[in-house]
């Protein structure tokens, strides 16, 4: 084996981090859905990039990043509660392929408005913080580490939320036991609809935050909600702490993965974690044994 | 206060109750006997919209409660403690009370008053309020079930076998707690196989058979004369 | 239907799972052409004594005989085909098929023939048998229905007329007449009466009239172990038996 040097392996555990925290933001959402609703949200991705749209629009008017994140997460956010109740909700309890066949036709259809809305040139959104600081033997740039700082207080303030806040026992509730949480008096069908809401938003923040690395066009955000998919079902599925971990650690194996092959090869390492997981342990890696 | 009048219910195509009419009165305990199958829980499920009442009338209070969502019954002034219990099992003991304790137009002073209240009735969930629900033994859970509805101020509680697999100094707890409730206005109305619990503790009781009431009796007389319970219940 | 043996005895079975013992020690002895009803309050092993009878739990200890024929541990199938039918509490038809096709399929499992030149044959003779069933169950005027179409009490009598074609010397109805109205319940029973004629039967039944109006024998079992054996009139006779389903 190749001698890798201690500092590459530095660095190469910093991107791990980055991204990792990065996916953990667009798989939460994700999870967060799945586990109250059993709905496979297929137009995850698609909010995240008309999240990003409206954050350009919004920053094309007012030049201000902030303002740009928070009206992109407000109004995804909006969108999703107004998706859940008319498209989502008349279909609770039915066949799960039926949601999946209605979330991936709310995908379509929003792919073509983008197209049709902003056509196909890619829009931008400066960072908020710019520079660059010295990383052992390169520059980095500073922006990076603010967008994990960024999804990492985003997450937190949901674990937050979820962990002590009166919605969010309600939403764990519900998660947990749908019938008994409606015989206590929890307002359920107003609780899906929330989660379907903040779902949207965090996949709006991803996109907005994303948008400097990258540009907004249709397809931001495709690469990670890809990933997403995979740490959602590695996590264990509705999990949001397996998401979490599962996001770090299939992001820090494809990173340590590209000190030896180049990084299009090391996305390759996911998928493996996937095929793995599936074939050994179908409930997800980072979740209690069921007993 | 809680009227059913010929209520009917089917499961898919299993047509489960067969006109059942029950009445329970403010204050009132009347139990519910039968053996299984005979359709009591789906009774309880059916006053809880659980399970769609296919024809006849359920009203509270006067209210025609039929089709009202589950989550509206508890404000009106219904607790409902499941067969199996269903605690949350995830959610610590305090999260679980939260979840009924947490709900619009609750003062804090209340909210504490009503879960000192339980904690007083319930000591061994004091204990162990920050414990997942899930880890509780069998009695605790069926205790963290009936505080969980307590703390929802009910006038009535639909209690579903809470004695069920429970071991015999348990079933004196459960027992001593539907006296407590009694005692304190909360009307009940209990499905139980236990027939000499059913009948210590209840004002008045029906008897299921195949889907629909077949006797119906203060259960004085039945502690009286126990024929009708060995012809219904006995073998 | 050929006259047959068909007699069961159990020798002293026990099925533990974990710490849990569900059966313990429970031997009983069914004669040919008996109906033996098993009763018991919730918990008492009943299902899982008919799991063990038809194979789909294996006992932990002892043994089950099928007319002298040590069918311990065998696979479902293979219990089956020996004679020894079961009728689900939970639905088990095919509902996308005919009510004939249902009967078919379970009495091609006893013809099965390896021989291609005979299949033509073979067809037409599991054809009859399948007719016949469903015209003694009386279903035969819905032969060409979807079972999915079917009543709830009707789909509950193709189960039977579906365990009947296997050509079983020994049936297992687990709670037949579960969900049931009074008048579906009086007419299973009577369809049970009518085919008991050539059969033995075994019946976990919750409702002691189907219960008392069937059997010759009753077994009582509590907390997994035989409290109780004898005819109808002596089980209800007996004071134990009383005490254990008021929970006195």
């Amino acid at each position: 084996m190749l001698a890798i040097p201690f500092e590459e392996f530095l660095v190469q555990t910093v991107n791990g981090l980055v991204s990792g925290m990065i996916l953990a933001l667009v798989a939460s959402g994700l999870t967060l859905i799945f586990g109250i609703m059993d709905v496979v949200n297929f137009a995850h991705g698609d909010l995240l990039m008309l999240g990003a749209f409206v954050g350009s629009g919004v920053f094309l008017s007012t030049n201000n990043f902030w303002a740009a994140l928070l009206v992109a997460v407000v109004v995804i956010a909006a969108l999703g509660a107004l998706l859940q109740l008319t498209t989502l909700r008349p279909l609770l309890g039915r066949d799960p392929l039926t949601t999946i066949l209605a979330t991936f036709g709310i995908s379509l259809v929003i792919q073509n408005y983008a197209l049709w809305q902003w056509g196909p040139s890619a829009r931008k959104i400066s960072e908020p913080i710019g520079g660059q600081f010295q990383l052992l033997y390169l520059q980095y740039p500073v922006y990076r580490i603010a967008i994990a700082l960024l999804s990492a207080a985003i997450i937190g303030a949901l674990w937050l939320f979820m962990k002590y806040g009166t919605y969010g026992i309600w939403i764990r509730a519900t998660t947990q036991d749908r019938v008994m949480a409606a015989a206590m008096g929890i307002p359920v069908p107003a609780v899906h609809a929330a989660v379907f809401a903040i779902g949207a938003g965090m996949a709006a923040a991803s996109g907005v935050l994303f948008a400097p690395l990258v540009g907004v066009t249709q397809t931001i955000g495709l690469d990670f909600t890809l990933r997403a998919f995979v740490v959602v079902v590695v996590g264990g599925m509705g999990n949001l702490g397996g998401s979490i971990l599962a996001s770090i650690f299939v992001s820090l194996l494809e990173a340590y993965a590209s000190l030896f092959v180049s990084p299009a090869q090391a996305v390759i390492v996911s998928f493996v974690v996937l095929v793995l997981t599936l074939l050994f342990r179908p409930t997800g890696l980072f979740v209690p044994t069921p007993k | 206060m809680l009227a059913l009048r010929d209520v009917h219910a089917h499961y898919g195509k299993s047509h489960v109750l067969h006109g059942v009419s029950i009445d329970v009165g403010p204050g009132e305990v009347v139990g519910l006997l039968g053996r299984n199958g005979v359709g009591k829980s789906t009774t309880l499920k059916t006053i809880m919209n659980l399970v769609r009442a296919s024809a006849g009338s359920v009203t509270f209070e006067g209210r025609d409660i039929v089709g009202l969502a589950t989550h509206r019954l508890p404000s009106l002034g219904l607790g409902y403690v499941p067969e199996d219990r269903r605690v949350f099992r995830l959610l610590t003991v305090l999260e679980n009370l939260r979840t009924g304790l947490d709900r619009p137009r609750m003062t804090a002073e209340r909210r504490e008053a009503l879960l000192e209240k339980v904690y007083g009735h319930f000591p061994v969930l004091r204990e162990r309020r920050n414990q997942a629900g899930g880890t509780l033994s069998g009695g605790e859970q069926q205790m963290l079930a009936i505080a969980r509805a307590m703390v929802l101020e009910p006038k009535i509680i639909l209690l579903d076998e809470p004695t069920e697999g429970l071991m015999p100094r348990m079933v004196g707890q459960i027992r001593a707690i539907i006296e407590l409730l009694h005692a304190e206005g909360v009307a009940i109305l209990l499905v139980e196989q236990n027939v000499p619990l059913t009948l210590a503790v209840s004002d008045r009781v029906y008897i299921m058979e195949k889907g629909a009431v077949r006797h119906e009796a203060p259960a004085a007389a039945l502690r009286a004369d126990d024929a009708v319970i060995h012809q219904y219940l006995g073998v | 239907m050929t006259p047959s043996p068909g007699a069961l005895r159990t020798d002293g079975l026990t099925v533990r799972f974990g710490g849990l013992t569900a059966l313990n020690d429970v031997s009983i002895s069914v004669p040919s052409g008996q109906v033996r009803a098993v009763i018991g309050p919730n918990g008492a092993g009943k299902s899982t004594f008919f799991n063990c009878l038809t194979g789909v739990i294996r006992p932990t200890a002892g043994r089950i005989l099928f007319d002298d024929d040590d069918i311990t541990g065998l696979p479902p199938y293979l219990i089956s085909r020996k004679g020894l039918a079961r009728s689900y509490q939970i639905t088990n038809i095919l509902p996308g098929a005919s009510v004939l096709e249902n009967v078919r399929i379970a009495a091609q499992s006893r013809h099965h023939n390896w021989s291609l030149l005979r299949h033509h044959r073979a067809y037409t003779d599991v054809l009859d048998r399948a007719h016949r069933v469903l015209a003694s169950v009386g279903l035969d005027s819905k032969a060409e229905e979807l079972a999915a179409n079917l009543s709830h009490g009707e789909q509950r009598t193709l189960e039977i007329g579906i365990a009947l074609a296997t050509e079983p010397k020994v049936l297992c109805l687990d709670e037949p007449t579960a969900g049931m109205s009074v008048a579906e319940t009086h007419q299973t029973v009577e369809l049970i009466r009518q085919i008991a004629v050539d059969l033995t039967i075994l019946i976990v039944e919750h409702d002691m009239e189907v219960v008392m109006g069937l059997a010759s024998a009753i077994t009582v079992l509590h907390y997994g172990e035989v409290l109780a054996e004898g005819t109808p009139s002596e089980i209800q006779g007996n004071a134990r038996v009383q005490e254990v389903y008021l929970k006195i």
